[in-house]
């Protein structure tokens, strides 16, 4: 089975977000990058696949030199090959797609999966563009999977329960957490990663459709305000958040 | 609490290579997953934590640097040095499992072992499957163990095994035993089995120190041991301090990860706690003593790299390895200390892992060459004279 992972680098969860001199984007110093938390899932599904059926996996990710090390973690976890499409500049999730998409449909995979979203820009839009543009069938936040002779059959999470679908190879999948448990990458793994190539590939039509035009963060919570420690203080204190608060 | 941020004050990572880099992410995730967690409890009961021994084995930490053939990972010292800080960040016990069980058992096993024993044991201590101990220390002989007392005799067929040892990791849960004894005279490795007749391993109560971890006598009494056990490529006391040589500088290491525990759990502490209508970290004090943390840490991370780098290329000096695990337990030591004061009365409590770090740094700090024996080793190779021999 040849299987395609594609993986996002995004800022660790617990990175200080601040925005760029420019408005538009963050400020990337001093930040740590990851793999994708969803993603990290997905190449264990793809992992497993391979240790089910044989085949391959194949991890792609579409970013700068720096997603190289999301990229040699795949390797680490036990991916097959990398694939670098290299490009700096800003896109929206159709341009990502679209080079995505002129990528993989050379690569002619049986299974391609994504996670359900990136935790960066939350658009949760590349798979079902992906598949749309490569024409294959898809299926998004999957929760459990199971294939036969070509038969794919998922769960997936929707609200307040489970929807059963079956679907046939090849198939775009985005998967959600508890699906599986990521491994941790062997030691060993890592040596071997080392060993592995990264291929790089340049992608030069950026064809993006939405334009970001600004930034901003959240407003910050404001201090606190002690009201009292004494069972006196609790009227005081519905007082407060009815009139000022205005929330009971 | 938050998570656990590495403590790199001067770029130290620009000097590590990504695979470094990703082993150590790896660990820490381990480490704080998986050990954090249930430390506490194991350290207030005395016992050692077995079940991380198959995940550990899995992700490939015991003998990390020996060859893949072996199912080892083949990595350089530095990385292996790496893999001891964040887990000795988790606890000097789960460390010193992983020391025993990598730099001396299955080392030696490598080094001074027949292509028979480093087949059989090899891969089955890399999987986990069994558990080595290494026997040196005697209850008479703890720094100088030259004069040791544990002997074998060779009866044609078989050796003659007698004598005890002490304070040994492990001991009561091993499969196999390096055990050093002395044959017509001179030191030899012997491999005893579990179940060999007339050895027993007691574990050692009432510690208050490396609570985590397993310490026990081994008694021999007149244990047959097979012909094909003893080392074939030993000679003398040399062999074991060339195993414990690896051990102290995975040490090195250890006290690192320690120390950064330490560290991030007071200078975390210090922003939070409010007395006097301020920040604590806000008084001078409070700040010296973060400021003399985080410079030592600092220091103590540039010594062991250099050493592990020196180490890669073939030219470390075992006095430079005493030098650095003298060092780095010493400051570990006082930073645990002081992230106690800054901690006020919470220091005494298992909610943090402070007060069970200093505890274990105590054991480390003898263990593996004793503070002294480590600064006479230094002082000989500075001076030229022995003062201990
Ligand atoms: C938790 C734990 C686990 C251990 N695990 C192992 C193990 O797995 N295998 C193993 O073989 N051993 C193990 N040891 C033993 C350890 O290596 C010894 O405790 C250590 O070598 C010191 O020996 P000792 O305790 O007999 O102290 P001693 O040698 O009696 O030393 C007592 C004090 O005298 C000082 N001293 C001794 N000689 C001199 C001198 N010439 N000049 C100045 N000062 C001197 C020492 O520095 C020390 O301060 C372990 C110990 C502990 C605590
Ligand atoms: C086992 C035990 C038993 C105890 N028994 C009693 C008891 O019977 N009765 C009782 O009342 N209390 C008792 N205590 C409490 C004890 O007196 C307090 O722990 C002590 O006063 C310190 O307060 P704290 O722990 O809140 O630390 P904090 O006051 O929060 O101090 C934390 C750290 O900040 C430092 N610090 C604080 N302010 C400043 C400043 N302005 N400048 C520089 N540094 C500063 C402190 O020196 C310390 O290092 C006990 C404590 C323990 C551990």
């Amino acid at each position: 089975m040849k299987i395609v992972v594609c993986v996002n680098h995004v800022p660790d969860t617990e990175a200080r977000i601040k925005i760029g001199a420019d408005g538009k984007g963050i400020d990337k110093s001093g930040i740590t990058y990851i793999l994708n938390p969803y993603d990290e899932i997905a190449v264990e599904q793809g992992l497993r696949l391979k240790e089910k059926f044989g085949g391959e996996v194949i991890a792609i990710s579409l970013g700068g030199e720096s997603n190289k090390e999301t990229l040699r973690k795949t390797l680490a976890m036990g991916a097959d090959k990398a694939i670098l499409l290299k490009d700096e500049s800003d896109r929206d999730s159709f341009s990502v797609a679209k080079a995505l998409s002129d990528n993989l449909k050379e690569i002619n995979s049986d299974i391609i999966l994504f996670g359900k979203q990136s935790i960066d820009f939350d658009n949760s839009q590349l798979p079902g563009l992906v598949a749309e543009m490569l024409n294959l069938p898809s299926v998004s936040v999957v929760v459990k999977l199971e294939i036969e002779n070509n038969q794919v059959v998922c769960e997936r999470e929707i609200e307040g329960g489970h929807e059963k679908v079956e679907s046939r190879l090849p198939v775009v999948l985005s998967v959600q957490k508890g699906l599986c448990e990521p491994r941790y990458p062997s030691l060993k793994g890592i040596m071997a990663a080392k060993t592995k190539l990264i291929e790089e590939k340049p992608v030069i039509s950026n064809s993006k459709k939405v334009e970001i035009v600004s930034l901003r963060l959240p407003a910050s919570k404001g201090t606190g305000k002690i009201v009292g420690t004494e069972p006196t203080a609790a009227k005081e204190l519905v007082r407060l958040l009815h009139e000022e608060a205005k929330i009971i | 609490m938050p998570k656990f941020k590495s403590v790199d004050y001067y770029n130290f990572d620009s000097l590590l290579t990504e695979e470094e880099i990703l082993i150590r992410e790896t660990v820490r995730e381990f480490t704080e997953e998986n050990i954090v967690p249930i430390i506490e409890d194991h350290y207030m009961k005395g016992t050692f934590p077995m079940e991380l021994v198959p995940q550990m084995a899995e992700m490939g930490m015991f003998g990390a640097t020996l060859l893949a053939k072996y199912g080892c990972a083949e990595m350089n010292n530095v990385a292996y040095g790496l893999v001891m800080q964040e887990l000795e960040r988790g606890d000097s016990g789960v460390r010193s499992f992983a020391s025993v069980q990598s730099s001396l058992v299955m080392y030696p096993i490598y080094t001074f072992g027949s292509e028979a024993q480093k087949d059989y044991w090899l891969p089955l201590l890399a999987r986990g499957e069994k558990i080595g101990c290494f026997g040196l220390t005697e209850p008479d002989f703890g720094s100088n163990p030259g004069g040791m007392i544990t002997k074998a005799e060779d009866l044609n067929d078989h050796y003659l095994l007698n004598g005890a040892k002490m304070w040994i990791t492990n001991g009561t849960i091993a499969d196999v035993a390096v055990v050093w004894a002395k044959l017509n005279g001179v030191v030899h490795g012997f491999l005893v089995e579990k179940g060999t007749k007339g050895y027993t391993v007691p574990e050692m109560k009432g510690k208050h120190s490396l609570r985590a971890s397993v310490t026990s006598e081994l008694i021999f009494e007149d244990c047959k041991i097979p012909k094909e056990n003893i080392f074939p490529n030993t000679s003398g006391l040399k062999s074991p301090l060339m195993c414990l040589n690896q051990a102290r500088y995975g040490i090195a290491w250890g006290a690192i990860g320690a120390a950064m525990g330490c560290y991030d759990t007071a200078l975390n502490y210090a922003l939070s706690r409010i007395q006097f209508g301020k920040p604590i970290a806000g008084f001078q004090i409070t700040q010296e003593k973060l400021t003399h943390m985080l410079t030592e840490i600092t220091k103590m991370q540039f010594l062991t790299l250099q050493l592990g780098r020196l180490k890669d290329k073939g030219v470390s000096r075992f006095q430079q390895v005493s030098m650095a695990k003298r060092n780095n337990v010493y400051h570990a030591l006082e930073i645990g200390r002081i992230a106690r004061e800054i901690l006020g009365a919470n220091g005494i409590l298992n909610e943090y892992p402070i007060m069970r770090h200093t505890a274990n740094l105590e054991s480390v700090k003898t263990y593996e060459g004793t503070h002294e024996m480590h600064t006479l080793i230094v002082g000989e190779d500075i001076t030229g004279m022995s003062a201990f021999e």
